[in-house]
Order: structure tokens, then C-alpha cells, then sequence
């Protein structure tokens, strides 16, 4: 840890305060770049914190996309390849083909894993990659400064879609998770959120489970967590939340749609394949 | 000593096969040898043939155009190769489907009957060994012995029991090649 | 695996020097003429008996990229293609020479461009040696003319690979590729243990132990200077590869008043025309490119001083050649020879070019 950080906090712990929040040991201490408010934040320190309980931190070895968090390589203390756009699952795949004993996952944007990548991740989960996919979905383009991502909803406006995303133009919004839930190749398949405490605590079980389903070897294990894109959506951290909530969260819903196997209790076959419930903006 | 081959004919009549036997008798004899094929969708069912050089030296292009022998298995690759070989070099022809005789007055032409011969004595999965024992009578470039051990070499262990009817069916080949008079 | 006497092609020695050269894994895609080496793999079941990982990707870009990921974590990993899967791999070649990752890529060249055709050619030359994909970048390229070569180089390949952390490139064609030849196997060199893997790749992500930190493999740099320090460094290492690593063969240049320049299947073609014309009096040498890059530059005009004319026999429309008269700082009488789209110059041809172009 960083030793101005450390002195001081051994100065305000003689000053009578107590500890009661600090990095998991997992997170390096550089600085994110992320925006104030984004999700990846606190879905990196989720990982750490799974990645650091179940005690693997030495034997994890974890692929970054590019897109948002295409520096994750410097936020976690495990080794880490970066990956060329949209390939983190083939390059993940030959990881853990090569080294079956260690953990490995792929961190990767909606552009990064459902656009360029959509070959490469379909093809993982088909052939039941032993691994743990996470996959942020915010609806945009980040990084590149806000375009028409293949999850941008219909009607939602980006850099590239000024005028609204449009059907006949652009076709759907893709819902990678639904398509990945039908193959066999998948054993755990979920979507998240992390815009507040509750959705938080399930996410990172969400996230454990799907580390230690990679002990079971029985195929793919995926998590999308759903973010907010404050800066590309031009709004404020808790409108974007609250924007998510109303807008996001209809289109892709929260909870697990595979677990163990087999399709979760309460999710409709008809889900996964023909009825899209597109919610239209105004 | 420098002995370079073509062997054309339709995919499926063993052409491929009878190349690298004769190619790994070479080696087994500690000859230099190369093996060229013509690949790709024109094998199959089409045309195929196969370039075989055996050599007492290293051998330079894997890929000529000149040979000393051709041995020909269907009309489509007499025309295409006759034309190929070295004056005074050797064609030797399956007449079996062949409906314009070769021509050329300045190599040594024979036949070999061995469709019909393979058929007459239902030996027909043999045929390619009754036309490369025709070969190696005009041309014993590699003893006996040593085509034993190609065979050993290019037949995967569960078909050495076949061994004895191709070298019988090479015995045969020898018997009935002939010479042929262009005129 | 011992040293033995086979008669082989040239894809299937590829597969089996991999086998036998203690390869940690292959990944690859069909294509022709090169699909033997995967299929040779296949029905190899190494990871029966060296613990091999074979694997068939979805396409040739998935491929690279578990090449990628895999030698990343310090294991010997190969892929095997022909040129149009080659140039969808020029993306992760890239990658993997900014992130210094030693891997082996076989390229058995087809004619081009595009779908072209599936017959040899050598049209190859400038994306293999010029980089391409982006950046300033280099592949060791090596250039097998015979079976026994496409066996060898495999071997030599992952000592250059991991001696400098850089990909390595063979670069056949489909003559070769499909051509049997008698070759000598040799000993079968285990893999690598887990020891041999993190002393031999101190850089690897094979988990990160307490007592190092985390190693990143990455070809990002965002900070402008400190790419061009690491673009030097890059630029080091291959001036390094030019002064040590540079093979080529010569044959009958001590008296010759003409040269051949070939590489690969064309120098065997042009061997034979060689001969040819020795036969008709003519003093003719041969100059065998081994390795395209680094490229035998100093070698090469040396020769080159003594000789009226040289003749580069390539089967493209002319790509070696600017290297050849780079190198001799066109200083002699230099001429392309070649056939292209899958067609595969004869000896004869090759004599009569010389005449014509050259010595006329």
C-alpha cells in the first residue's frame, strides 16, 4: 500500500476513528480512470474481493478487453493479459486449455464481447470453456466517446444514433445473455446490476459462484453486470442509475437465467428465443 | 542414377498410393526420393497424378516437367503427359478406356492390360501394383526386398495381411507388359 | 519418439516436429493446402502421450488469439495456416509482436489475392517481412526448402522464440507443404515442466506468486514516450536478430559470373536450372535466403561483387527482389523471375529467363 496513505491512516486510527471500509489486497493502488459513478469500479472490487476470499490470488489469471476497462490490467494484483478487441474469450480459452488448474476470466464491455467479439464469445460458451465470462453492458461505446452499441436500446440516443436508435436502421438491441443461456456449452449464466447495496451483495455472489463453478469443469460461467454510463449518457451517477432502472432493467432483466445447467426457476423458454419485450422510448 | 516419374489417372485408381510405395521402396533402398502430387478439388473423382523422383543424389526441384517415365491410367492424362516425356524416356498405358493411341516415334511406348487383367482375377483392389510391377520391369530401380518394406511402410498395420497379394499382383504386372509399335 | 527414417510431407513433419519438439499446444483452422498439419495433429492424440492441447477454433482469428493467450502464460504454442487465414491473422501478429510474446505461426503460402487459389505460390513476402499488420514490428522468418527443413526449423524456431521473446514465422508454400520427402526424425524433447515453463518465462502470467508482482502482458502504451523507448527497444532486438541470426546457403558461388537469389520451394526449382546450366557451360551460383528476416544482406552483396548478374526466382510478380537490390545498392544487373496464381516455374523456364534477362 502506498505509504502517505498508510501513514495517515495510522495517524486517524490514534485519533480514535476506526476502520471500517478499505481495498481488498487483490486491488492494486493505482488510481482507476473510471468515471465517478460508473459501475466498473465496484465490479472490479467485487472480483477482487471473490478473487481474495476464495484464496486464489495466486493462481488467477484474468483478460481485459478494450473498451472502458481496458487498463483492468493495472487495477488487479493477478496476472493479466490485455487482449486485442473483442478476442478476450480466445484468448482465455487457450489459458485455460493450457493451464486447466488455474482461474481464469475475461472482463469485457458490451462493444468489446457482443460486437466484435460476438464469434469468439459464442464459440467459448459453445465448446463449454471451463471459465468465468464477466461482461459489463452500459448500453454505449464508452471509451470512444459515446456511439451505438450493439445493447444500445431502441430509440436511446448515442454519438452515432443521434437521432435515437432505430429498428429499421440498426436492427435490435442483442441480448448476448438470453442467446448464451440457450447453448449447452453454458452451466451458469446471469445478469446483475450494482447501482445499490442489494444489487451489489447479489452481484457478488453472483461473481463467487461463477469463480467456483470453474472447480466443477462443467462449462461456461457468465455474468453480465448491468451498468450505467453516466458520462455517455450524459447524466448525472443517480439519474443515470435511476434512468437504468426504468429503462435498462425492462429490456434486461435482473437474475439468473441458467444455473446448475439448467434454466432457472421462473424464466419463460419463450424469453430466451422469440419474445423480446423491446421497451420503445419516447 | 536419377529415375523421375509421372503417374496420372483418375482419383480412386490408387495413383497417389502406388507413388509413395514405390517412393518409400526408394528410401527403404537409402535412395533420395520426392513425392509431388497434384491436390486440391481435382482430386476428387477428377484427374490426379503424382511426380516420383528417386535419385542416388540430392534431388534439386521436387517439381518437373520432363519425365523419364510416364504411366498413364485414363485418356484425359495420355494427352496431357505424352507430350512430357524425355526423348527416349518411357510411357507406359493402361488401354483401358483408351480410345487415341499415343503417338510419338521417340520413346519407348508399352501397355499394360492390367484392368482387365486385376478384373479377370478379382484381385481389382490390387490394380495399381499390377501396373507398378509392369514399371519395374522395364525399370528396377529398387529390389524386391526393399519394395517389401515400402509396403510395410505405406500400408497401416492392419493391412499388412495384404502385403503377399500385392506383391503377387506385382509379379503379375511384369508378366503381361508389352512392348508397342507406333507406326 | 527416436530418430528415424520416414518418407513425409511436409505439412505432416510440421505436425509431427511440433509433437516432438515438446509444443504445449496448437490451435488452427482448415484450410488448403495446409490442413494436414491439423489433421495430423488430430489423429496424433498427443495429449494422450506428451499432454499436448490440440484445438480446432472457429476461424483463423480466434486461432492467433489463443496463441496469444496461451504462450502468454510462458508454454510453447504454434497455429498453422495458409494465406488468407494468415492475413485475417495479421491483427494478433501484431499483438503478440507488441507484447513480445515467442510463438511459432506456419504459413504454407497459396496464390493470392484474395480467395486466389489453393496451388503454391510465394506472394507472401512483403506481408511476412514488412509487417503485416501495423507498427513497427518484425516476425523471425524462416524459409524451408525441403521436408527435412519444415521438420528442423520447428525445433530451431522456439529457441529464436523465446531467446528473444518475438514470434516466429515459417513461411512454406503449398509445393512444400504437399511434397513427401524422406526425412529424419529426432528425439522427442519433453515439455517443458512447470519449473522449466517460469524459469524459461520469468515474464509469463502463470499466477502470480506472493513473492513478485503482477507480470501484465499488454501492448498498450498510452504514454507517447514511453512507447518510443519500447519501440527502440523492439528496433534493438531485431538489429540484434540481423547481426546473430542470419542463415542462407550457397551453392557454386565461388566461381559463378551469375546468381540465382531463391528462397523455399523456388530455390529447389532453381537449383535444377542451376545445373542445367552448368551443363551448357554457364557459371551459375545459387544464393538460398534460410531466413527472410533478418535478411542476409552483408552476405549477400558480398557475393553479389564478384557476379555480372543476378536472377530472383520467386513466385510472385516480383517482392524479394527489392530486398536483393537494397542489398547489393542495385550495384549489379538485378531481374525478377517468377510465375504467379498457383503456378510453379519450371526449371527450364528459369534457365531461359536467366539467359534472356540476364546474360543476354
Amino acid at each position: 500500500m502506498n505509504q502517505d496513505i498508510e501513514a495517515r491512516k495510522q495517524e486517524l486510527l490514534k485519533e480514535g476513528y476506526e476502520e471500517v471500509y478499505t481495498r481488498t489486497k487483490v486491488l492494486t493502488d493505482a488510481v482507476m480512470h473510471y468515471c465517478p459513478g460508473c459501475g466498473h469500479g465496484t465490479t472490479h472490487r467485487l472480483i477482487a474481493e471473490v478473487i481474495d476470499e476464495m484464496g486464489i490470488q495466486d493462481n488467477v489469471v484474468g483478460v481485459s478487453p478494450v473498451g472502458c476497462s481496458v487498463l483492468a490490467y493495472n487495477y488487479f494484483d493477478v496476472d493479466f493479459q490485455e487482449a486485442a478487441h473483442g478476442r478476450a474469450p480466445a484468448v482465455a480459452t487457450a489459458i485455460k486449455r493450457l493451464n486447466p488448474d488455474t482461474y481464469v476470466f475475461t472482463y469485457q464491455g458490451d462493444g468489446d464481447l457482443a460486437a466484435i467479439g460476438t464469434a469468439e464469445t459464442i464459440h467459448a460458451a459453445n465448446r463449454g470453456e471451463n471459465m468465468t465470462m464477466i461482461f459489463v453492458n452500459n448500453g454505449i461505446y464508452g471509451m470512444t466517446g459515446g456511439q451505438m452499441a450493439p445493447t444500445t436500446l431502441v430509440g436511446m440516443r448515442s454519438a452515432t444514433t443521434p437521432y435515437g436508435r432505430r429498428v429499421d436502421l440498426n436492427g435490435y438491441p442483442l441480448r448476448m445473455t438470453e442467446l448464451l443461456a440457450t447453448l449447452p456449452g453454458t452451466y451458469y449464466v446471469t445478469r446483475q446490476s450494482v447501482q445499490n447495496p442489494a444489487a451489489v451483495r447479489k452481484a457478488k455472489a453472483a461473481i463467487r459462484k461463477a469463480f467456483e463453478n470453474q472447480k466443477l469443469k462443467k462449462g461456461l460461467s457468465f455474468v453480465e453486470i448491468l451498468s450505467n454510463c453516466n458520462s455517455g449518457w450524459k447524466m448525472t451517477p443517480v439519474a443515470a442509475n435511476k434512468w437504468m432502472e426504468d429503462n435498462m432493467m425492462p429490456n434486461y432483466p435482473i437474475g439468473d437465467i441458467k444455473v446448475d445447467g439448467k434454466i432457472a426457476e421462473g424464466i419463460d423458454a419463450n424469453r430466451l428465443v422469440v419474445d423480446h419485450p423491446l421497451t420503445v422510448m419516447q | 542414377m536419377t529415375e523421375e516419374i509421372i503417374i496420372a489417372g483418375f482419383g480412386g485408381q490408387g495413383v497417389l498410393s502406388m507413388g509413395k510405395i514405390l517412393a518409400y521402396s526408394g528410401v527403404m533402398q537409402d535412395k533420395e526420393v520426392s513425392w509431388m502430387p497434384s491436390y486440391g478439388p481435382e482430386m476428387r473423382g477428377g484427374t490426379a497424378n503424382v511426380s516420383v523422383i528417386i535419385s542416388d543424389e540430392r534431388i534439386s526441384s521436387p517439381i518437373i516437367n520432363q519425365f523419364d517415365t510416364a504411366i498413364i491410367l485414363n485418356q484425359q492424362s495420355l494427352d496431357k503427359f505424352e507430350s512430357s516425356v524425355k526423348p527416349g524416356g518411357y510411357l507406359i498405358y493402361d488401354p483401358n478406356g483408351i480410345t487415341h493411341e499415343p503417338t510419338r516415334k521417340d520413346i519407348n511406348i508399352y501397355k499394360i492390360a492390367a484392368t482387365a487383367k486385376a478384373q479377370e482375377l478379382g484381385i481389382s483392389k490390387v490394380f495399381n501394383m499390377v501396373v507398378l510391377g509392369g514399371f519395374l520391369k522395364l525399370k528396377p530401380i529398387v529390389d524386391k526386398q526393399y519394395i517389401h518394406e515400402g509396403l510395410e511402410h505405406s500400408l497401416p498395420q492392419r493391412h499388412w495381411n495384404l502385403i503377399p497379394q500385392n506383391e503377387e499382383a506385382i509379379e503379375i504386372g511384369k508378366g503381361i507388359i508389352e512392348a508397342v509399335q507406333v507406326l | 519418439m527416436a530418430r528415424e527414417l520416414q518418407l513425409m510431407k511436409g505439412n505432416e513433419a510440421i505436425a509431427r516436429a511440433m509433437i516432438a519438439s515438446g509444443c504445449d499446444g496448437y490451435f488452427g483452422y482448415p484450410i488448403t493446402p495446409q490442413s494436414e498439419v491439423m489433421e495430423t495433429l488430430m489423429a496424433e492424440k498427443p495429449w494422450e502421450t506428451t499432454g499436448m492441447t490440440v484445438l480446432q477454433a472457429e476461424s483463423e482469428v480466434a486461432s492467433i488469439n489463443m496463441v496469444y493467450g496461451g504462450a502468454a502464460t510462458g508454454k510453447k504454442v504454434a497455429t498453422s495456416s495458409s494465406s488468407p487465414g494468415i492475413s485475417l491473422m495479421q491483427e494478433g501478429l501484431t499483438y503478440l509482436a507488441g507484447a513480445e510474446i515467442p510463438c511459432l505461426v506456419v504459413n504454407v503460402m497459396r496464390g493470392g489475392p484474395g480467395l486466389g487459389t489453393i496451388q503454391p505460390s510465394q506472394s507472401d513476402y512483403f506481408q511476412s517481412t514488412k509487417g503485416g499488420g501495423h507498427g513497427d514490428y518484425q516476425l523471425y522468418t524462416l524459409a524451408p526448402a525441403s521436408v527435412q527443413e519444415m521438420y528442423d526449423f520447428v525445433f530451431e524456431a522456439w529457441d529464436i522464440a523465446f531467446k528473444y521473446r518475438n514470434p516466429v514465422l515459417i513461411l512454406s508454400d503449398g509445393a512444400i507443404g504437399q511434397c513427401m520427402e524422406k526425412l529424419y526424425t529426432r528425439d522427442y524433447i519433453p515439455r517443458w515442466t512447470e519449473e522449466e515453463r517460469r524459469a524459461k518465462a520469468p515474464w509469463g502470467t502463470w499466477g502470480k506468486p506472493a513473492t513478485r508482482p503482477h507480470n501484465i502482458i499488454t501492448s498498450l502504451e498510452l504514454d507517447s514516450a514511453r512507447q518510443e523507448v519500447f519501440n527502440l527497444k523492439l528496433q534493438a532486438k531485431y538489429a540484434e536478430m540481423k547481426e546473430k541470426e542470419v542463415r542462407y546457403e550457397t551453392l557454386n558461388c565461388e566461381d559463378a559470373e551469375y546468381i540465382i537469389v531463391a528462397y523455399g520451394s523456388s530455390s529447389r526449382i532453381a537449383m535444377k536450372a542451376m545445373q542445367m546450366a552448368r551443363e551448357k557451360g554457364i557459371k551459375v551460383g545459387l544464393f538460398r535466403l534460410i531466413t527472410l528476416f533478418p535478411f542476409p544482406t552483408k552476405q549477400l552483396a558480398e557475393v553479389a561483387k564478384h557476379v555480372k548478374g543476378i536472377l530472383c526466382v520467386e513466385m510472385s510478380a516480383g517482392q524479394m527482389i527489392e530486398d536483393v537490390k537494397l542489398a547489393t545498392q542495385c550495384g549489379v544487373k538485378t531481374e525478377h523471375f517468377g510465375r504467379f496464381g498457383g503456378i510453379i516455374p519450371t526449371p527450364g523456364e528459369v534457365l531461359e529467363a536467366l539467359e534472356n534477362k540476364i546474360i543476354k
